[in-house]
């Protein structure tokens, strides 16, 4: 498709939807819009800049000569490029988000008011102090409710996503074993349910990595994993509830087992929104366990992230935690506890795993989402949760293969396969024929253990009638999908796009912006 | 419970079409030992959300607030004026509330912005190719050097003494785990950088060098003949930048022959924010794609031949590979990603160049005024927005002094580089467009009578 000077593309009529041709390619609301590098320029910006001799002269000889490329847009260019952008996603704010084990929630607008205080926005992570009492008080209070709710002993405020608490958690146990002098203990065990996140780290802090199977009503074998436990085993990851949506009955005893065998159980907490306050992990024998605080207390997901992981530690595990971390003195004023101040009191910690203190705009977040709803609204949280997921589970599993269905409720998330679909029709065509009913999908074949896998997780901020519309347009796409209906395979037909071709991206990479080549000098080549 | 839409009668209704007759039934997996009956105790009920409000801002009035008061801390994050439009955008629900574009046909928004990021920021750091977006830039320059290791298949870096403390702790941390060797020096107050000493380290070992510019002391080096020195070893030039609006006035690493450069993103559009959420850049030559950690967002066509964008090489990722991926990152900082390509849209070019020399110059002004404080050195021959001063006595305890007179003074290497005695008396001061002269006259009469 060819660009013309002013950047209007294409050049040429192009066909809508139903055969009737827009210049633009525009479709009344629904505008298409060029990258900023097709409609920008070098010289336009959307910022004024006081006058002024600004003459530099402490620049050594490296005063930049050579153009950047970057263009630049008018205010009003730069507002509209965005909000069109904006309007080619899908969002929670539009409607019902059902992505199994990524927990998509409403996101409260008070918590974004919070956040944006210049008492905690406007603050400098190194300022003395004694100047961010206040900062600290919250980092603080955060910590409180998160060892309360877990049952736990500590907690490390600084990871900055769910996979970085995770390794936050393996490299405390293996400073634990080191400090007991058995940094022999070279075997992580991870269940085959788990996030790919869980082997991942592992390996990524040196240990070897042994799956351990799981039985046919979806949990870990528990047999399996204490057959396997020995004097090389240092740690084993559970996820719990699990990436199947069930409660692993048997945690106590396998913890039990694991303790008795002289390793460390953590726990992928990534699920924690489906008992927050029915349950404490601290009680089912967890040393370390990472709380994705965007899925369990909502902080906005903006397209993938920022996340915030603060992993609670057993009083095993405490000592070992990271830099920095924040104590209430006697006096009542809030300690940072970093290099300088660590001192003797704390000899074990295994260092600093981020520059300053971790996600403070996602600790204000969650703090105010947890005073919202309080000990008792948190528990309603999950009960809701829970009742929704079963909702949706006990009203399509007639309609839709449910593989554990019958091996008791399910906690948050509900899970289906594509067994029953007609030949040649599969998870992804229920998917993309989901997209044209106006729903995000849910998350398609994860987990791995279940063939074709569907995972629905509705949280507890939706409606009986959005859940009813959901399973209505779901029970639909899933008859359609039985009966073999062909418009399936090219679904979606109402988005932005139709089907992307995600092999040819892989296999010729295009990850920049490069200007197009003139016919001329394409023809010189 | 104003989030909870389900009323008492939905949830009766609900739990009968379930089959169950209570919620409890719905936690039957739960061992009647770890059940919990009624809430926690010690923690209190929900509340008001006015009631909430006024717990946070009481919270938040016990901090000094940097745009209250003369302001010159620096040292790995910047305080820029960040235009209107910026967080009136991504306050958009449909940006703000989306997820990980796991559905391009439905994410168009979120990958088409990615794409211009990644655009944006491998032009600024001079690299062929960046990725989505990494936590910060002190993992990113963790992850940069994981990345050498990888593509080497040598295990020592050596890190230079300019080398924000802090990122060398998590380098530390780390390498711990992951067996690197790390190589590590303290910055030397009266030398103008270390780069003919980085050059007599690198040995047929030496899987990088990792150098910030400007560095921690906010000098500024020519990095071409370390550039020379690593390929001549086979090992790799890491370059980190943790103020990017450097790179409007001053030649970009990558341009330099680096072969990663990683940066810290926060300058543009993100904010203080007390340390975190910050944007980490991660860019490299386009031979390392593949060992590249983090998302990519790559382009493509459609069904019906129309350009799009998708996640793309995830088979680089944890989800596929497992204990095989070339990390485990399994997010980016999406969020910050966008207000930082929001804010450099803005900007452009014309607007980067104009405030990175408003910057330079304000900071050239600030030094030559503070340097005639009695007492005070400046330590830097070149720097760009951030300079250090001697103060001939510790400075920690005069930063303290300083704040009870309202002046956030900039940050002292005590407090970076606590019980290094040769360090005690420096103190980093950053000069951005938000300051004004008023506050440079209120730095220097605070600073002259804390030293009297």
């Amino acid at each position: 498709m060819s660009i013309n000077a002013s950047g209007w593309k294409p050049t040429a009529p192009v066909k809508g939807e139903n055969g009737v041709p827009t210049f633009t390619g525009n479709k009344a609301l629904m505008l298409e819009e060029p990258l900023i590098f097709e409609i920008g320029s070098t010289e336009t910006t959307g910022v004024d800049f006081a006058e002024g001799d600004v003459a530099g002269s402490r620049l050594g000889d490296l005063t930049r000569k050579a153009p950047i490329g970057l263009p630049g847009l008018s205010e009003q260019e730069t507002v509209r490029h965005y909000t069109r952008l904006s309007r080619q996603n899908y969002a929670i704010d539009l409607g019902l988000f059902p992505l199994g084990s990524c927990t998509m929630k409403h996101n409260p607008r008070l918590n974004e008011k919070m956040a944006r205080l210049p008492g905690f926005a406007d603050v400098h992570p190194l300022q003395p102090v004694h100047t961010v009492q206040g900062a600290l008080g919250v980092i603080n209070e955060l910590a409180v409710w998160l060892i309360t709710l877990t049952g736990m002993y500590g907690v490390a405020m600084s990871p900055k996503a769910g996979a970085h608490g995770e390794l936050c958690g393996i490299l405390a146990i293996k400073a634990a074993l080191e400090k007991r002098g058995e940094g022999h203990r070279k075997v992580v065990l991870v269940p085959e349910s788990a996030h790919g996140t869980n082997p991942a780290t592992a390996a990524f802090a040196g240990f070897a990595v042994e799956d351990i199977p799981a039985t046919p009503d979806g949990r870990v074998d528990t047999a399996a994993l204490k057959a396997r436990l020995g004097p090389d085993v240092a740690a084993v990851m559970i996820t719990n509830p699990n990436t199947c949506g069930l409660f692993e009955r048997d945690l106590k005893e396998i913890s039990d087992a694991v303790h008795a065998a002289g390793g460390y159980v953590y726990c992928d907490g990534a699920n924690f929104n489906a008992i927050v306050g029915r349950v404490r992990p601290g009680d089912l024998g967890v040393d370390a366990m990472h709380i994705n605080l965007h899925k369990t207390f909502s902080t906005p997901h903006g397209g993938g992230g920022p996340g915030s992981g603060p992993v609670v530690l057993s009083e095993a595990l405490a000592p070992f935690g990271p830099l920095p971390f924040t104590a209430r003195m006697a006096d009542g004023h809030i300690q940072l506890i970093e290099e300088e101040t660590a001192g003797d009191d704390h000899p074990d910690t295994f260092g600093r795993m981020v520059a300053f203190h971790g996600q403070m705009g996602m600790f204000t977040r969650a703090l105010t989402y947890i005073l919202s709803h309080g000990a008792d609204g948190l528990k309603q949280v999950a009960e809701d949760a829970v009742l929704n997921a079963n909702y949706v589970l006990r009203s399509l599993e007639d309609v839709l293969d449910a593989p554990f269905a019958g091996a008791g409720p399910c906690m948050h998330e509900a899970i289906f396969s594509d067994k029953g679909f007609a030949a040649g029709f599969s998870t992804i065509d229920a998917a993309k024929a989901l997209i044209d009913e106006g729903f995000h999908p849910m998350t398609m074949y994860f987990p791995l253990v279940v063939h074709g896998a569907m995972l629905v997780e509705p949280t507890e901020t939706e409606s009986r009638a959005a859940l009813d519309q959901f399973i209505g347009a779901l029970r639909s796409v899933a008859e359609r999908a039985k009966a073999g209906d062909p418009s399936l395979k090219t679904a979606p037909h109402f988005a932005p796009r139709a089907r992307l071709d995600e092999t040819l991206a892989a296999r010729k990479p295009v990850l920049t912006w490069k200007p197009p080549v003139a016919p001329q000098a394409e023809a010189a080549e | 419970m104003r989030y909870l839409p389900l009323t008492s009668t939905d949830r009766t209704d609900m739990l009968s079409v379930i089959g169950a007759s209570s919620i409890d039934d719905l936690f039957v997996d739960v061992p009647e030992a770890a059940r919990l009956d009624g809430p926690i105790r010690d923690l209190p009920m929900h509340a008001s959300e006015m009631a909430v409000e006024r717990h946070m801002t009481a919270l938040a009035r016990q901090n000094m607030v940097a745009g209250e008061v003369p302001f010159f801390l620096g040292a790995g994050a910047y305080r820029h004026h960040v235009p209107a439009s910026v967080d009136h955008l991504i306050q958009r629900g449909e940006f703000l509330t989306a997820y990980t574009p796991y559905q391009p046909e439905i994410a168009q928004g979120t990958l088409q912005m990615l794409f211009e990021f990644q655009t944006q920021v491998a032009r600024l750091l001079g690299t062929d190719v960046a990725n989505a977006s990494m936590y910060d830039g002190s993992t990113a320059c963790w992850e940069a050097i994981g990345m050498a290791r990888r593509i080497t298949r040598r295990g020592k870096a050596i890190l230079s003494g300019g080398l924000h403390p802090h990122y060398v702790s998590v380098a530390k941390t780390m390498a711990k785990y992951t067996g690197d060797v790390l190589d590590t020096a303290l910055p030397v107050l009266d030398a103008e950088t270390d780069i003919d000493a980085l050059i007599a380290k690198i040995d047929g070992d030496t899987s990088c060098v990792v150098v910030q510019y400007p560095d921690i002391l906010g000098r500024i080096a020519d990095l071409t003949p370390l550039a020379d020195a690593c390929h001549a070893s086979k090992a790799l030039l890491i370059a980190v930048v943790t103020e990017p609006v450097a790179l409007g006035a001053i030649r970009a690493p990558g341009e330099m022959d680096a072969d990663i450069v990683v940066g810290e993103g926060q300058s543009l559009g993100v904010g203080l924010q007390f340390g975190g959420p910050y944007v980490g850049l991660f860019g490299c030559k386009e031979k390392y794609v593949r060992q590249m950690p983090g998302r990519l967002c790559g382009e493509t066509v459609d069904a019906n031949g129309q350009r799009g964008f998708v996640l793309t090489l995830s088979t680089r990722e944890q989800h596929i590979r497992r204990e095989k991926a070339t990390s485990n990152i399994c997010t980016n900082s999406g969020l910050c990603a966008l207000a930082f390509s929001i804010h450099m849209t803005l900007l452009g070019e014309a607007g980067l160049r104009r405030l990175a020399a408003i910057n330079h110059a304000g900071a050239c002004r600030a030094a030559d005024r503070l340097a005639k404080v009695p007492g005070v050195t400046v330590v830097n021959d070149t720097f760009f927005n951030e300079f250090t001063l001697d103060l001939g006595r510790e400075a920690r305890p005069i930063v303290r002094d300083l704040a009870d007179r309202g002046v956030l003074a900039g940050v002292s290497l005590g407090r970076l580089y606590p019980g290094e005695d040769a360090l005690a008396n420096g103190l980093v001061v950053a000069v951005t467009e938000t300051t004004t002269q008023d506050d440079v006259e209120a730095l220097a009469t605070a600073l002259q009578e804390a030293l009297a």
